[in-house]
């Protein structure tokens, strides 16, 4: 059994908030790097451009690199033989984000459902749990932004719908969101499963490297094809136009019951904010 | 394509002479205000209260900022989706609001108003809050302060940086998806 302090716990995760909205990922600069030569459209070059020029004044200023810093959310992968010492460690994730959102000068978004009243915290933190064999912690943690939440969609789908009814529904769900999400967007499907865990999978599945592939080879083919099929569409960056609406599609599929063919599918950003630690 | 520098307040005249996919670049005072704060207005128009700035030849700008850290008057400012604004701006419109700035479609009630009362929508480069701010140099909370990032601000702009999406005659700048080539793969 091994014990990791509450405060480490609070400290990475604040550190992991405020880096996540000042730093894009690797993957997502070099994407756009790759993209912003391949446009032929000036409209969308320029908003490559201004995104990458974003991106070094976010790490230069210190300030977000959007003023919508999201709800944080996060995916625990809790080891069996690890343990928390000093608080509860949903209730350390909850006020490091709130010591990270507070310090890094990043925009409080949660508010009450019905009033509206803004929280003042950006709490609660939206915490997924996975126990794991082992005595390590890790944690990803996401900013999600509203536009791209928005835009996004659970369907349950009978059977007899199959790949081509979940593959009109996703081409027509971008299609539909045309320039409202910030395209170009990330496309996280969860397939299978059930209502909630296809939502959730869909969300786990933009964790991905934009650029990596997925394991099992038939999946990873309907991933390139619904790219490709996706970015004929024409919305481009911001929807002014070009080749690249979407930056990649990552699926998750899970087993289902003999009556459903769950779909769920999670529009991000092209600002895909997160990190990962491992305590 | 035309680029031109505006001044606040804007007048039909300079609305007139936009055309879908120019380019603006904004100078002088525009005004936040995103879902809670149209509420507030809206609701202020109901009971004939005044309200906290004047529209006639405004721009709303479709934003909730983040904190200003010190020594800067406001942090990263970029747009948020504006259709969501679309159910209160016909009326703000036909009260002489000249232009709204934001990202993503307009509903054609929007669209309409526009054309009938001479009004623009601007598009700003949204995930880019950072680039935005810079062109942002003064900030002050003007009406309901407790809606925090959802606040009313002035802001003060030097050319801040815009493209014309409709335009007053019926022009728009972004195209239909092309579905069919999407679903044929």
């Amino acid at each position: 059994m091994r014990t990791i302090k509450a405060q480490t716990i609070i400290d990475s995760v604040a550190q992991m908030c405020i880096s996540a909205n000042r730093e894009l990922p690797e993957d997502v600069v070099r994407t756009f790097k790759a993209r912003m030569e391949a446009e032929v459209n000036p409209a969308a070059k320029e908003t490559f451009r201004q995104l990458l020029e974003n991106s070094d004044l976010s790490k230069e200023t210190g300030l977000p690199l959007c003023q919508d810093c999201g709800l944080a959310v996060f995916f625990v992968e809790m080891g069996e033989d690890a343990r928390v010492e000093g608080m509860g460690i949903r209730h350390a994730i909850n006020e490091g984000m709130i010591k990270g959102y507070q310090e890094g000068y990043l925009r409080k978004s949660s508010c009450d459902a019905f009033t509206r009243k803004n929280t003042g915290d950006n709490s609660p933190a939206i915490i997924h749990f996975d126990l794991v064999p082992g005595d390590k912690i890790k944690i990803w943690m996401m900013a999600k932004g509203g536009g791209s939440e928005n835009m996004s969609r659970v369907m349950m789908f009978p059977p007899a719908a199959g790949w081509k009814g979940l593959r009109e529904f996703i081409i027509n769900r971008v299609a539909e969101a045309g320039p409202n999400p910030c395209p170009p967007i990330l496309v996280g499907v969860g397939i299978g499963g059930n209502f909630e865990l296809a939502a959730i999978n869909s969300k786990k599945a933009l964790l991905r490297e934009i650029d990596d592939t997925h394991p099992d080879p038939e999946v990873a083919k309907l991933e390139a094809e619904l790219l490709a099929s996706i970015n004929k569409l024409g919305v481009g960056p911001m929807g002014l136009g070009g080749d690249t609406t979407c930056l990649g599609v990552k699926i998750m599929v899970a087993p289902c019951h003999l009556a459903s063919l769950p779909l769920a599918v999670n529009i991000q950003c092209h600002s895909a904010r997160h990190k990962e630690v491992v305590l | 394509m035309a680029e031109y520098t505006l001044t606040t307040p804007l007048t039909d005249a300079d609305i007139e002479q936009l055309k879908s996919g120019d380019v603006v670049f904004i100078t002088g005072t525009i005004y936040t205000g995103r879902d809670a704060a149209h509420k507030r207005l809206v609701d202020s128009l109901d009971k004939g209260e005044a309200l906290p700035f004047d529209l006639k030849g405004a721009l709303i700008y479709y934003v909730g900022p983040s904190p200003a850290p010190p020594g800067r008057p406001i942090g990263s400012a970029g747009p948020t989706t504006s259709y969501r604004m679309d159910t209160y701006a016909p009326r703000l419109h036909a009260l002489g609001l000249k232009g709204t700035i934001g990202k993503g479609k307009r509903s054609q009630e929007v669209k309409d108003a526009m054309i009938a009362n001479k009004a623009a929508y601007f598009g700003a480069t949204g995930g880019a809050g950072a680039l935005l701010s810079l062109a942002i140099k003064g900030a002050k909370v003007i009406a309901y302060d407790d809606l925090g990032p959802e606040a009313i601000r002035e802001l003060t702009v030097e050319k801040f940086p815009l493209l014309v999406i409709n335009d007053c005659h019926g022009g728009e700048l972004y195209a239909k998806p092309n579905l069919e080539a999407a679903l044929a793969g």
